[in-house]
């Protein structure tokens, strides 16, 4: 029984004129936890009560605590009928159970109602009185803290990295209830609402119990995610990586700071390599299952057969016996294992896997070597092996018994023990990066899961680790979980994984091989590694996680997208569920291709946070794969792009494939020059002799399991057999052995399209990592979006090649607008840029993208960019210096810190009144920087032409009677803030909206709906973070997004599932005593 | 294939200040559009006509949502939906509120009713100006009108606490306010010629030395009403015209003054009597408020018309005007010193106002 809740409601303002005879409000307010409600006076006739109401007190168990947020609600008293709900508040009081989070919950707060959206606001306090009871911690997990951050949080340091905890509750939804019939829609909004805010403070509470369990105290990585399955129900499930975290003592903080600064793009970054190009099928497997793919790539071996076999539908047949035997649902396909770039792809047995989990106990349960970090400590991964992935479709069927979700459990379960298998085969203990997620259309489901098979430091992960090392990266002193039972269970892995210890540089090590050079698990090129010069490496590399500090890049990085769309028969039941299973393979085929060529086109050759989402509509199945493209110095320079005609003897169109030919390499050339990618002449200069120096084979190596030979796709273009002599001759020959065969007009489009990607708008980057390789001078200057589309797809009857044209454009579109928009940020990059598909109705797409667009300096930049380059290579002439000169820059200590970039942060609301010192800097800077140009705007904030004494007099005149402006909270998708130190995490911030109309063209129609429920979305957001104290918050996502529209009932309703991390961040020029924080600016001035 | 729904929403809300200047002069996303296309936007970012309309029907939704809150400023400043920067606050109260001068001075002294918006379509084809901007005009000013009738105090401070207006737009505010409070005539044919700034002005000056906070700043009353008592005063001034002696002996004092400073020293000598009379009947009857509501057009009537008939300049009415007020203190008779002045300082500066050459 140990807690003490106190709820104090102040004030209310801007309510809603509830009597339309007074144009006045009756206001009271109700304070509700769990059964317990207590009721304020009523504050007759204002829109402005001041309740000042006493404390209520809630004495409750801390079990409760977790679970159940506060309710408040603010109503309209009526004396002679029933009183009329004005809208409610919930607060989430779990950030107050931790000691070291918030201390108390106080402020203003939107108030919300599902039909109507916000209708004023409410001031109220909140506090918790924790007993400091020992036994509290055995019934709920109080004090465990939690984190949607997928690294090591800033002002912590990770003391153990225990490993992989999951859980999930399922229920009824409300929605779905024969109740719904008869209450109010409003009713069963509100009721959906507090089932969900409780179900996941149930679920956090016993992922908390499993992590004290096992010795941590916080989650880092937490990915929570609902299933809204319709009829059978709701599943609430959440993914993490337990971890025993140590705070930073104010001391060390600055350390982290220094790092933080110098690497801003070190956010989250992990090392894993991958060979995307290579088929990561294994024959052990193959050959066990009666299943012909194993992935979009599979090894070449298999193709004749996965022609002759109608390919995906029989390897379901073990798992639907399986599911018949649970008598529960019908899996039809078996999960698909998809190398994305080639890792592993293959079966488990399900049947036997899913036995064997289910007798183990909870313990052994844990043994998914799994992290849904992205980004770790230098030096903590090894090798990184390649994404591995796996999908299934799931029939949903009615959850019969909430309190054993076996079912859905078990599913998951089959899918871990997959990727489990997919990362053993590829030589590798663990998963890094990894992420689950589903798409629901009705009764089907495809529950699909990926991360990037890695080998991990043990020095990390054993005891005594801590003496040794000496390192402040360290991170475990204690045996892991995790990695204890992966060694039990495979000592070869483990033995392995321990020779691997001393071998590695520090810098590439994490792109050479995890796997056995003489025994690949599949077909790859392996090249030593162009700097150790010693280890040998794939030569493309795909992963799910963020380029690690350490990795070294040549050039900047760019967002790189394959788009499908699919057509698909309606169907009902099984026969739909084999339908889809049918066209995964394909589809996950095709979108690696497309990623393939892309890359190559950019003259990249790794790809970091993959993120490759399929759903499924009623008709058409949505494929995207997002990532980022980068060239990593230590993989061999990528290979053009050739394109084979099939006519060789017809003169025209020997005429159109060299005019194609040409485009495609003056493409590649032109992305070269604006990615600046430019890798060490003692490489590009002789990359024949290099590679025919290691007998290395330029040829691609793709087989493919694809029966449908219209489709323009890769092919080897010698013999068959990886040894052949032929493949030696022609890599002298020629470099450019990927070759694009032209054999009907759909190729050609492919081509075409392939050739029309947008380029990026001047001034403009994109990623979807935490921040752009080659990037390192950001200003403060930031903003984080939210964009949404739904497009009706009119003609009926598309087919796929239209569909795929109608698809990229969107995408393409919405990326044009983005860049518009934020086109006043301009020298800017958008980060952590995230799209989601759906499908939500027959012919319609919706597509939603967050990112955060985010300033930088382009002066320093430039200086940055230089000594990167002459670090790497004196090949530098071509790069282009402007004349520029940082408004930012600070005139205090031009002469300590020329170079400007932590000025840029430091005096930046102050920049604009210097600009009479300008001159006199750009003085100095010809002293420091060889060229420097005048930049006349800063980078803020430019969007305010108000004049100072304008401004002044407005600010003076702005004492009002409602009290202070609102502060301003910032939002960020990224795990940190350009030019600041995050100081303290508040707790997770994790709501659940639904928003409801019945008056859609009143409320400005679809597009007006949704825009003020975002924005009101936010809002929420931002009040619960100024309420905790912060001022940001930190790794927000947007989880769920579900919008649904009747027009012609002139109804809409939509469901959004954020979260994030509160935060508390102090600029970077408040802080005492920075060491000089960028090295490399300092050496850049010195080189000049 | 066509778009059925399409939003941006940022953390901060950037509101583009060009196309937010579009909106307000109420024209539809596609003449928005076009507009932008013809200043060239076309050339940013390598945008295109769809990109164009997406943003420009993004940003009209969004000034729409805020538009409520523009209603009523001090609510923007601590309204939790949109985050705006608030130096981006001050610029959007401030372009919100302003209005074109020509659709002010249409709607100067009427009413502000149900009856003067419904004609508000009339006004929109005189002046040019779009229906739904001269609708946000007019929605202005009886909003302001509305909420600073009935409160205490200076108009013009009210006006910009409420507001949070601007000095120059928050006084423009206060000379709507007035004329339509004291529903001065302006739409005479002869009165045509005087801009929105003239009787702005006129109102600044009436509002400051006519009304009873000007006299003592401490009393709490009305600014939008002019002072009764002085009004009443007022009419005592008539013995400046009603006894012959004090008449002759003023129109000497002033003649000697300007004697051979202007050039109609004649026409002024052979006019001054009715000069004189109509600045003082003109006073006397303002006890009336249908002669109050008639001030502008008398002073043209009787006074501007002649002087310009006989082509007085702008110096050389200011020299009659300033030693016709200096002359009356030095009359033995007259007693009526301070009246005289508070009057005759308005009514001068007006005229210098609202006399074109």
């Amino acid at each position: 029984m140990p807690g003490k809740l106190k709820a104090k409601i102040v004030a209310g303002r801007h309510l809603p004129v509830m009597d339309r005879a007074s144009d006045l409000t009756d206001a009271f307010v109700e304070v509700k936890f769990g059964n317990t409600t207590f009721k304020t006076d009523v504050f007759p006739k204002s829109l402005n009560p001041q309740w000042n109401s006493e404390w209520f007190k809630f004495e409750v168990d801390d079990e409760d605590l977790q679970d159940e947020p506060l309710q408040i609600t603010v109503l309209d008293h009526d004396t002679y009928s029933a009183n009329d709900a004005i809208g409610k508040v919930y607060i989430d009081i779990d950030p107050l159970l931790s000691i070291e989070a918030a201390t108390r919950i106080s402020g203003w707060f939107p108030i919300y109602d599902t039909i109507h959206g916000i209708r004023g606001e409410i001031n109220v306090v909140v506090k918790v009185d924790l007993f400091n009871d020992l036994n509290c911690f055995r019934q709920s997990s109080c004090g465990v803290k939690f984190f949607c951050t997928t690294s090591i949080p800033r002002c912590y340091r990770a003391a153990l990295v225990h490993g992989f905890v999951e859980e999930l509750v399922v229920n009824e939804d409300p929605e779905y209830q024969w109740i719904d019939r008869i209450r109010t829609p409003r009713a069963s909004n509100e009721a959906r609402q507090r089932l969900i805010s409780l179900m996941s403070g149930e679920l956090q509470r016993k992922i908390g119990l499993k992590v004290l369990e096992m010795g941590g105290n916080a989650v880092v990585g937490y990915l929570q995610c609902f299933d809204l399955e319709g009829e059978s129900g709701l599943v609430v499930r959440a993914i993490g990586t337990a971890c025993t975290l140590d705070k930073l003592s104010p001391g060390t903080a600055p350390n982290t700071t220094t790092h933080t600064n110098a690497h801003p793009n070190t956010a989250p970054a992990s090392n894993a390599c991958n060979s995307p190009s290579k088929d990561s099928k294994e024959p052990v497997f193959s050959e066990d299952l009666p299943h012909p793919f194993s992935g979009p790539p599979t090894p070449f071996r298999t193709l004749p057969s996965s022609t002759s076999s109608p390919p995906p539908f029989s390897p379901s047949k073990p798992c639907s016996r399986q599911s018949s035997s649970s008598d529960t649902d019908v899996s039809l396909t078996p999960k698909m294992g998809m190398g994305s770039g080639g890792s592993a792809g293959k079966e488990t047995g399900p049947l036997k896997t899913l036995i064997r989990q289910q007798t183990q106990s909870a313990l052994e349960q844990r043994e998914f070597p799994f992290f849904t970090l992205t980004f770790f400590p230098p030096g903590f991964l090894v090798h990184v092996g390649g994404v591995v992935s796996a999908r299934s479709v799931k029939l949903l069927d009615r959850i019969h018994n909430p309190d054993e979700p076996e079912t859905r459990d078990a599913w998951w379960e089959e899918i871990r023990q997959e990727i489990k298998s997919h990362a053993r085969a590829l030589g590798c203990h663990a998963v890094v990066g990894y992420s689950e997620s589903t798409s629901i259309c009705e009764e089907v489901c495809i529950l699909s899961a990926s991360g990037t098979a890695a080998m991990l430091n043990p020095r990390f992960m054993r005891e005594g680790c801590l003496d040794t090392g000496g390192s402040d990266h360290r991170l475990s002193r204690q045996p892991p979980l995790v990695v204890a039972g992966s060694e039990r269970n495979d000592t070869e892995v483990g033995s392995a994984w321990l020779g691997f210890e001393d071998a590695s540089p520090p810098s590439c090590g994490f792109c050479h091989i995890p796997y056995d050079e003489f025994n690949m698990p599949f077909p790859a090129q392996l090249t030593n590694c162009y700097r150790c010069r010693r280890q040998k490496v794939p030569d493309v590399l795909f992963t799910t996680i963020d380029l690690p500090a350490e990795a070294a890049v040549t050039g900047k990085g760019c967002l790189i997208q394959a788009r499908l769309c699919r057509t698909k028969k309606k169907a009902q039941g099984e026969v739909n569920a084999t339908a889809i299973s049918n066209l995964l393979p394909f589809m996950e085929y095709e979108l690696h291709t497309q990623l393939m060529n892309k890359l190559k086109l950019r003259s990249m050759n790794a790809l970091f946070g993959l993120r490759i989402q399929i759903s499924v509509g009623e008709n058409m199945l949505l494929g995207l794969a997002s990532a980022t493209g980068v060239y990593l110095s230590a993989l061999p320079a990528p290979s053009g792009i050739q394109i084979a005609g099939k006519t060789p003897n017809d003169v025209n169109y020997e005429q159109h494939i060299s005019t194609m030919q040409k485009r495609i390499n003056d493409t590649i050339a032109k992305n070269k020059e604006l990615y600046n990618i430019h890798p060490p002449k003692l490489f590009t200069l002789d990359p024949e002799a290099f590679t025919g120096l290691n007998t290395e084979s330029l040829e691609e190596v793709v087989g493919s399991p694809i029966p449908d030979r219209q489709r323009s796709r890769l092919f080897r273009s010698t013999s068959e057999s990886s040894d052949d002599l032929s493949e030696l001759d022609l890599s002298h020959g020629k470099k450019d052995a990927f070759v694009l065969e032209i054999d009907d007009t759909d190729a050609v489009e492919d081509i075409q399209s392939l050739l029309t990607d947008a380029p990026l708008p001047s001034g403009f980057y994109s990623c979807n990592t935490e921040v752009m390789p080659g990037i390192h001078n950001w200003t403060p200057s930031l903003q984080m979006f939210t964009s949404v589309r739904v497009y009706r797809l009119s003609n009926a009857n598309l087919t796929n090649h239209g569909l795929n044209k109608i698809f990229t454009e969107l995408c393409e579109n919405l990326l044009k607008t983005l860049y518009f928009k934020l086109r006043s940020m301009i020298p800017c990059c958008l980060c952590h840029v995230n799209f989601t598909v759906a499908a939500p109705e027959e012919e319609l797409i919706q597509v939603a993208v967050t990112a955060v667009a985010m300033s930088f300096d382009k002066e320093t930049q430039q200086a940055a960019d230089k000594t990167v380059k002459k670090g790497s290579a004196d090949n530098e002439e071509q790069l282009q210096f402007s004349m520029e000169l940082p408004a930012e820059t600070s005139i205090n200590q031009p002469t300590t810190r020329p170079s400007g970039v932590s000025e840029s942060a430091m005096v930046h609301s102050s920049s604009r009144d210097r600009c009479s010192t300008w001159l006199e800097l750009l003085r100095l800077k010809a002293h420091t920087i060889r060229r420097g140009s005048v930049k006349t705007i800063s980078s803020s904030e430019r969007c305010s032409p108000l004049p100072d004494g304008r401004s002044r007099s407005l600010r003076s005149t702005r004492s009002l009677p409602c009290g202070a402006p609102v502060s301003v909270v910032k939002m960020t998708p990224l795990s940190f803030l350009p030019a600041t130190r995050i100081v303290k995490y508040l707790g997770i911030i994790n709501m659940f909206f639904i928003r409801e109309t019945t008056s859609l063209r009143e409320e400005g129609g679809v597009s007006g709906f949704l825009h003020s429920f975002i924005a009101e979305v936010f809002a929420m957001v931002r009040a619960h973070v100024a309420a905790l104290g912060g001022n940001a918050v930190v790794s927000y996502s947007m989880k769920e997004c579900v919008f649904m529209e009747n027009p012609n009932k002139n109804q809409a309703q939509c469901l959004i599932n954020v979260s994030g991390d509160a935060v508390i961040f102090v600029r970077e020029s408040d802080q005492e005593a920075t060491p000089p924080l960028v090295t490399s600016s300092t050496a850049a001035d010195g080189a000049t | 294939m066509s778009m059925e729904l399409d939003v941006f929403v940022g953390n901060t809300t950037m509101m583009d200040m060009n196309i937010y200047q579009l909106w307000l002069d109420g024209l539809t996303v596609n003449e928005a559009v076009k507009v932008r296309m013809d200043e060239g936007a076309l050339l940013e970012c390598e945008a295109n006509k769809e990109v164009l309309t997406s943003d420009t029907m993004d940003q009209f939704r969004t000034f729409q949502m805020c538009e409520r809150l523009l209603h009523f400023p001090t609510k923007l400043a601590n309204q939790l939906l949109f985050q705006i920067p608030s130096q981006q606050q001050g610029v959007l109260i401030e372009k919100y509120y302003e209005f074109d001068c020509v659709f002010a001075r249409e709607l100067l002294g009427k009413k502000l009713s149900k009856g003067t918006k419904k004609d508000l379509d009339d006004v929109s084809c005189r002046t040019g100006i779009t229906l739904k901007s001269c609708r946000r005009q007019f929605d202005n000013f009886k909003r302001v009108f509305k909420v600073v009738e009935e409160l205490k105090g200076p108009l013009e401070e009210n006006i910009q606490h409420h507001f949070l207006l601007t000095d120059t737009l928050a006084r423009d505010y206060a000379a709507i306010v007035f004329f339509a409070n004291s529903r001065f005539e302006t739409g005479k044919r002869k009165l045509q010629y005087l801009s929105f700034q003239d009787f702005a002005f006129c109102a600044g000056q009436l509002i400051r030395y006519w009304t009873i906070g000007a006299v003592d700043s401490l009393v709490e009353d009305k600014d939008v009403d002019l002072e009764k008592e002085f009004l009443h005063e007022l009419k005592d001034l008539k013995v400046l015209v009603n006894d012959k002696d004090m008449l002759d002996q003023h129109k000497v004092l002033v003649c000697a003054a300007l004697q051979g400073k202007i050039k109609v020293y004649r026409l002024m000598e052979a006019n001054f009597k009715n000069l004189s009379r109509a600045l003082i009947n003109l006073a006397a009857k303002l006890t009336h408020t249908k002669d109050v509501r008639d001030l502008f057009i008398d002073l043209v009537e009787k006074f501007i018309e002649p002087c310009r008939y006989d082509e007085w300049t702008m110096a050389e009415i200011t020299l009659f005007l300033t030693h016709y007020t200096n002359a009356a203190h030095c009359l033995g008779t007259f007693s009526h010193q301070m009246v005289w002045d508070r009057y005759m300082g308005v009514i001068k500066s007006c005229i210098l106002q609202m006399y074109h050459e």
